[in-house]
């Protein structure tokens, strides 16, 4: 029997209301007991003393780009940047070539992470065929293999009669819809966010109404139809007080926030530096303030990456030319500890759940907590230990972060999937 | 790193008094063409140029010649971008042929910005995108000064399409840098309000009477029809309300000048009368164009600066 112990951590589990020095036993690929001083007679033993003992961090939004841009990342190269980020799940949207909008990408994606990838991989499927946002993907067949919600990330469904066919169908079968709320007419051409910053670079600008008035009517839908409904990558201050103000209403309004979101705003970029655009892009400061706040006070309920590789080739050009998006894993726990955790906003427990219980309510995963019989996925980090990140030496295909070189206090220490040890910093 | 050209923002208020100073040097007396100078002999420099220019190419292409260097000139449609090449490849292969200056104009924001990153080559911005059009600024100061006026206290109304125009923002942060006043005026969807925040001293008001009343110097800008992306006014209304007409210079000071970067399109954002009026020194511009430009490459290929004190 594979038996770990992982010996002397600060162990904080959310989901059982437990934050205190322990070990946590491990049998199997399943957590057996968290308790003080356990025997380690016949175990391999985890000294993590002086480090934090969690439940597997998930990721809520990430592309893994295959199949179809495989020199851009694959699910096994995104899979070691997920681990050697301390995440022991994480989400790949759609967009892939083709897009997983059938039963047969879902099953060919599950199949590769079960084959290469080193930790847990649950496909998100595409909300509309292509994902062009006009006719209904395969949204119940891909569920049954194994699509824990859909999204047309990228994409926005524009048309408000699809959405809500949408979220219908996606309530009747139990899984969120979630959204990439950017309304393409408002935004249409924009490469970074409309505002001062823009203007002064002569870029086109991205309003954060684009982003507002999708969340404003994705929220009456939701609404009307009783679907759980979920905004991907919220950065927009309006949008996080409509989010407040629908959970107010007692609707099943969740969203999620970026790292990156929370670290930069648009005068933070370095001109035409394509490793600081991204979409929804580095908003205004207040903008930035407000998502920080929404962490706070539970408005936003997990941090995902959007972590989104691309190859060199394509982000050495002209800004205006350049795709969107940016490397997030390796980096999501470092930018959160001094984001959220350092600065007093929020403690390491409120941390931990914006990584576990929060993703995995909003996608109804049977994770997020080491309770005993829950699968052994565990994330062991540091909240004080200085490291320098180096995109050089990333386990992701790409090279895209504007992270590169900076320097972090605490980070991913060593991750835990079904009781193996897949990543030790 | 080299010292190019990329934009006015990053220029002090002394590196651009160094520039105009020298470029009033390089003027042609009265009735006389430019005078030739062997001052950067053994340079050359090469015209890059993604964009379609006349007056602007041929300008730098001028200002080399006549300061003794040798000059290439490329266009987009006869380069390697035709045939898929990416833009750092094309500028690489350029360096290589050891130019002591790339001067480029390019349709994206910030391409030069993003080239000098990877290249040591000076780069000479011509126009990228809707940020910057350096010398276009330069020349027009140089403009406004062989007027016999200062800068500071000026005031200078900017009309027309803000939003697209990098001689617009140019132009912005060299008056600013000199304390003039700025009235920018265009159609609110062709006039952002954060405009007001990049430089101190800028105004905005969609109102073009209000724009010009008072106004030194009326600095109009072309309808940019390629780079608005959404419907816009129709000529008309346009010309309209934001159409320069001799009606309104009775609103501006009785000295005031008019100024335009061309090409100017008559009847669209200028009347024929007003683009020919006495008060129109839209020629100056274009001659001054060369002298500040001969300022800009000498300052950038001879490996001193310029200095207009001391150079005769």
């Amino acid at each position: 029997m594979a038996q770990l112990l992982i010996k002397n951590g600060r162990v904080i589990d959310p989901a059982s209301h437990h934050d205190g020095v322990a070990d946590v036993w491990i049998e199997d690929g399943v957590i057996k007991g968290v308790g003080v001083s356990l025997p380690t007679a016949g175990s391999e033993v985890f000294d993590a003393t002086g480090l934090i003992v969690a439940p597997g961090f998930i990721d809520m939004h990430v592309h893994l780009r295959e199949p179809g841009f495989e020199h851009a990342e694959t699910i096994e190269s995104g899979s070691r940047a997920a681990a050697a980020g301390g995440f022991t799940s994480v989400c790949p949207m759609p967009n892939t070539k083709p897009v997983n909008d059938n039963a047969t990408v879902t099953s060919y994606m599950i199949e590769k992470a079960r084959r290469h990838a080193v930790v847990n991989v649950f496909p998100i499927g595409a909300i509309t065929k292509g994902s062009a946002g006009e006719e209904l993907a395969a949204i119940g067949s891909m569920k049954q293999a194994g699509a824990v919600a859909i999204s047309d990330d990228g994409r926005p469904v524009m048309n408000a009669r699809v959405m809500r066919r949408a979220m219908e169908f996606a309530r009747s079968l139990g899984i969120p819809v979630i959204n990439h709320c950017e309304d393409l007419h408002l935004s249409a051409g924009g490469d970074m966010h409309e505002g001062a910053e823009s203007v002064r670079l002569g870029l086109r600008g991205i309003p954060g109404c684009s982003e507002d008035v999708m969340v404003a009517r994705d929220i009456l839908l939701a609404e009307v139809t009783g679907a759980r409904y979920h905004v991907a990558h919220i950065s927009s201050r309006h949008s996080v007080e409509m989010v407040q103000f629908a959970k107010t209403r007692g609707l099943a309004v969740t969203a999620e926030a970026t790292p990156h979101h929370l670290a930069l705003a648009d005068r933070d970029m370095k001109p035409y530096d394509s490793n600081y655009k991204m979409k929804p892009p580095l908003r205004g400061s207040c903008d930035v303030t407000a998502v920080l706040e929404g962490i706070v006070n539970g408005a936003i309920d997990a941090i995902a990456t959007d972590h989104a590789p691309h190859p060199g080739s394509e982000k050495m050009q002209e800004f205006e030319s350049c795709p969107f998006g940016i490397l997030g894993l390796e980096t999501a726990i470092g930018i959160s500890l001094e984001q959220l955790v350092h600065p007093g906003k929020i403690g390491i427990g409120r941390l931990v759940e914006l990584f576990t219980t929060g993703p995995a309510r909003i996608l109804g995963l049977d994770r997020g907590t080491l309770a005993p019989g829950a699968p052994a996925d565990v994330t062991i980090f540091s909240a004080d230990h200085e490291w320098t990140y180096d995109v050089n030496k990333s386990f992701s295909k790409s090279r895209n972060s504007p992270f590169d070189g900076k320097t972090f206090k605490g980070g991913p220490v060593a991750t835990v999937v079904a009781g193996e040890v897949v990543w030790r910093g | 790193m080299a010292q190019g050209l990329l934009g006015i923002e990053a220029l002090s208020r002394e590196e651009i008094q160094a520039i105009l100073d020298r470029a009033k040097y390089f003027q042609p007396r009265e009735g006389q063409s430019f005078r030739k100078y062997d001052l950067l002999r053994d340079r050359m420099v090469v015209n890059l140029f993604f964009e379609t220019s006349t007056r602007t190419r041929t300008s730098f292409e001028i200002a080399a010649k006549r300061l003794g260097a040798d000059s290439v000139s490329i266009t987009a449609s006869a380069s390697s971008v035709s045939k898929g090449e990416s833009l750092v490849d094309t500028l690489n292969t350029l360096a290589a042929m050891r130019p002591n200056a790339i001067i480029m104009r390019h349709a994206a924001s910030g391409a030069p910005h993003f080239l000098q990153r990877y290249l040591e080559i000076p780069i000479i911005n011509a126009g990228d995108g809707t940020h910057e059009h350096p010398t276009q600024a330069l020349l027009d100061a140089r403009t406004i000064l062989d007027r016999g006026a200062k800068l500071e206290g000026l005031r200078v109304a900017i009309i027309g399409d803000i939003a697209h125009s990098r001689v617009a923002r140019s132009n912005v942060y060299l008056l600013s840098k000199f304390g003039a006043n700025i009235v920018l005026c265009g159609p609110a969807s062709l006039l952002p309000e954060a405009l007001k925040n990049i430089a101190s001293g800028v105004t905005l008001t969609t109102n073009m009477a209000e724009a010009i009343r008072d106004a030194d110097v009326i600095m109009m800008l072309r309808v940019q029809l390629e780079r608005q992306h959404e419907p816009g006014f129709s000529a008309s209304e346009y010309f309209q309300f934001y159409g320069l007409r001799l009606e309104h210079l009775k609103l501006a000071r009785p000295d005031a000048i008019v100024m335009h970067p061309g090409p100017i399109n008559r009847g669209r954002e200028i009347s024929s009368e007003a683009a020919d009026s006495q008060r129109s020194v839209i020629l100056n511009q274009v001659e001054n164009g060369i002298s500040v430009r001969m300022a800009v490459l000498e300052r950038v290929m001879s490996g001193k600066k310029t200095d207009g004190a001391t150079a005769h």
